[in-house]
């Protein structure tokens, strides 16, 4: 018994070692030599200083924005207490949202896409996102909100769907996921349109 | 569902299989090896005369129970205090006494059970040295005992079976530490931060302040997902873009789930040498995951009753995945939430790249039913097989009872006090969760963590103590840490966690001793396809019927109620 107790603490201390500090150590010396960007959390620079996380979604209001999926975290797209809405799939609450939603699309968008009905919505604008960070929208949402982008920033509605394509991640080699429009880096290439 | 989805699901399925059978092969030749290395030549020098001797099955029971009560008592000290430690750049105060409790117990368990969000509460300290190491080792006690069952199972005549401290040496150093390196590499590379820097506060476009949770994250959760533990290093866990970037990201992650659980079963083939035998069990727990998988994949396809109602778009096109997709991220889509979702249940991961609470009542009652198995679908590290060996004990004494003849397994008897412990493995567990669901489902106290009201409280309920027995950790995360349910699921854990594993000791220990039985033509043969058959048939009439009624009450109502 004493001698499985002194072994056992024995074997505590030298795996902490190992495991609690050497370990990550380790992997936070090479990820900072060899993936330096990834390793700080893929963060995109504007203006000389930081603007926001590629995998981080953040808050857009603005007309002449793509804008994020809802958000179920306090505040919404907060990006250090993530959280999903749990609503059950027959919630009331959630069947409230989706509709409340639903509406402020069609305020928004329906002036610049005649003829938007409700059923011309993707669900994932409609939906918060699991992580309430997701920083991709389908691009079915983004090509619904091309229009106005365009519109509002006296553009040709070509060039904001070139830069929505340049913006879409495709599936990982080809297969792996869903492709999705990184909203951050697409209203950024937004934006240097107009610097240059 | 657009044909890129199955794709998906099938290449995962043969990656998985392609790994997984030679990984199997190494272990089983990492726990038969004889001679020693020099590190553990050292630890037997430090350990004092006879510490590397072989142990009988209640002597190595002991050395579990104790090496885990004291990094329990460790873990939670350490939670208690960890305002007044150091590694704590964001100045996060000590962890209160029931979430404290609960989260020990539950990384001790390999459960990782988390009533807390983790980039909130928990010091880098607290998430480096006292969950990741648990990551590892309670991983690697699970992965231990398994070794050691095993070698009680391949045995004749034999007293012990083996060395704990050996055992779990070799768990950690020769599988767990070099597959975790290399899923770190891989997911720091596809995004997932790495650095003791803290939070970063950004200044948006449109000019607010956003601050942004960083960390040793990739090499928490690559250790996470191979170690079957679960516990996220954000909240949201494998939803969160920051711990899954991409596609790829998602499809090693998810890969490292299922990784070590299903090379066990080929490392149980080769160490009893009982190749065909392994083959089988492989099988069945295949068919049942590939079951779990279709149902949840289609149901989260169809969509919730609220979205279908709702009139907005929810088919598949090239340009959405469309489907039920609250609480879902984007570039995962129906196909990969809902295989995940399958797959950290079948194994006792747990972690989730979505939310379960949003699922459809069939997508729902998926999990459910999987960790209701008692992780026998694969299963967590180690414990899953364990799990498996119980009903293929039970399958074995059915089949006698049908021909009138002795039960034997890999030319053993199966005699009463083997089948009393295949009993108790089985079946303690699904009965402590009805009993404990009961206890939280009939008490005001209990009620309180409710989140979602009606029907699908009482599945929330269900599948809080379903997945604490059975040492998950995923939720319906709706469901809240009161005191009163941190306490009880501690007690959950607790003995999901260590009545299986004794049993399975007790088992292997009974197993050790007997002395080979030769075949005959009445022998019943467990390496043919009607050993599969049975053998599901066994799970689903134990497990299967017990979670009926219960199913009956939660998922099965809800769904009727809103076709």
């Amino acid at each position: 018994m004493t001698r499985t107790i002194v072994r056992s603490v024995l074997v505590i201390v030298a795996s902490t070692l190992a495991f609690g500090f050497a370990y990550p150590a380790v992997m936070v010396a090479f990820a900072g030599a060899a993936f330096p960007s990834q390793a700080q959390g893929s963060l995109l620079n504007h203006d000389g200083h930081v603007v926001g996380s590629r995998l981080a979604a953040q808050d857009f209001t603005g007309p002449q924005y793509f804008h994020e999926r809802p958000s179920a975290t306090t505040p919404a797209y907060n990006a250090a207490a993530t959280t999903f809405a749990n609503y059950g799939p027959t919630s009331q609450v959630l069947a409230q949202q989706i509709h409340q939603r639903a509406e402020a699309i069609l305020k928004l968008e329906g002036p610049y896409n005649p003829g938007l009905t409700i059923a011309g919505i993707p669900v994932d604008a409609v939906t918060t996102s699991g992580s309430g960070i997701d920083p991709d929208i389908s691009p079915a949402y983004a090509q619904l909100q091309a229009r106005r982008v365009a519109a509002v920033r006296h553009l040709p509605l070509a060039t904001v769907e070139r830069l929505i394509s340049e913006n879409t991640t495709g599936r990982s080699l080809g297969v792996l996921g869903e492709p999705g429009v990184n909203v951050l880096e697409l209203n950024l290439a937004l934006d240097n349109l107009g610097d240059k | 569902m657009q044909p890129e989805g199955i794709g998906q699901i099938l290449l995962f399925v043969v990656v998985l299989l392609v790994l997984a059978y030679p990984l199997g092969r190494y272990m089983a030749r990492v726990y038969s090896r004889e001679g020693d290395d020099v590190i553990e030549r050292g630890m037997w020098r430090l350990f004092g005369r006879g510490s590397g001797t072989e142990q009988d099955w209640k002597g190595y029971a002991k050395t579990v129970l104790i090496f885990s009560l004291l990094f329990f008592g460790l873990l939670y000290a350490m939670l208690r205090l960890q305002g007044h430690l150091f590694f704590n750049p964001d100045h996060l105060p000590g962890v209160t006494w029931p979430i404290a409790l609960n989260t020990a117990v539950s990384f001790v368990t390999n459960t990782n059970w988390q009533y807390y969000g983790g980039e909130s509460t928990m010091s880098y300290l607290s998430q480096m040295s006292g969950l990741a190491v648990q990551n590892f080792v309670s991983a690697a006690v699970g992965m231990a005992v398994l070794a050691a069952v095993v070698r009680g199972i391949s045995r004749r005549s034999s007293g012990t079976i083996g060395n704990f401290w050996r055992d779990l040496y070799r768990s950690l150093v020769y599988i767990m530490l070099p597959l975790s390196v290399i899923v770190a590499i891989i997911l720091i590379w596809q995004g997932v931060p790495e650095t003791f820097n803290g939070h970063v506060t950004a200044l948006t476009l449109q000019g607010a302040h956003q601050s942004i949770a960083r960390g040793p994250v990739a090499s928490q959760i690559a250790i996470k997902q191979l170690g079957t533990n679960g516990g996220g290093f954000y909240n949201s866990n494998s939803a969160v873009p920051l711990e899954n970037p991409t596609g790829l990201s998602n499809f090693v992650e998810n890969l490292a789930i299922l990784l070590i659980p299903a090379a066990q079963v080929f490392m149980f083939g080769h160490m009893v040498k009982a190749r065909r035998h392994a083959w089988m069990i492989y099988t069945a727990m295949f068919a049942m995951m590939a079951i779990g998988i279709g149902v949840a994949v289609t149901a989260e396809q169809h969509g919730s009753a609220v979205l279908r109602q709702s009139g907005v778009n929810i088919a598949a096109t090239s340009t959405q995945s469309g489907g039920n997709m609250s609480d879902k991220e984007v570039r995962f889509g129906i196909a990969d939430t809902a295989l995940w979702a399958a797959t950290t249940t079948d194994t006792s991961n747990g972690s989730v790249n979505g939310g379960l609470d949003a699922f459809t009542p069939a997508g729902g009652a998926v999990p459910i039913v999987n960790m209701f198995t008692g992780e026998a679908i694969y299963g967590g590290v180690g414990t899953g097989l364990i799990g498996m060996f119980f009903y293929i004990v039970i399958a074995v004494f059915v089949a006698g009872l049908m021909v009138g003849r002795t039960p034997e397994w890999l030319g053993r008897k199966i005699q009463a006090r083997e089948i009393k412990l295949a009993a108790l493995g089985a079946l303690f567990v699904p009965t402590m969760i009805l009993v404990l669901t009961a206890v939280a489902i009939g008490t005001k106290v209990g009620q309180a963590s409710i989140f979602n009201p009606g029907v699908h409280g009482f599945s929330e309920t269900l599948y809080a103590y379903d997945s604490q027995a059975n040492n998950n950790g995923s939720a319906f995360a709706g469901y809240g840490g009161t005191s009163f349910s941190s306490a009880l699921g501690a007690v959950d854990m607790t003995f999901g966690r260590f009545i299986p594993m004794l049993a399975g000791l007790a088992l292997a220990g009974s197993l050790a001793k007997k002395r080979t039985v030769p075949a005959s033509a009445g022998t019943f043969r467990t390496d043919g396809p009607t050993f599969v058959v049975l053998l599901i048939g066994v799970i689903v009439l134990t497990a299967g019927l017990m979670i009926l009624p219960a199913l009956t009450l939660g998922p099965i109502a809800e769904g009727l109620m809103h076709l």
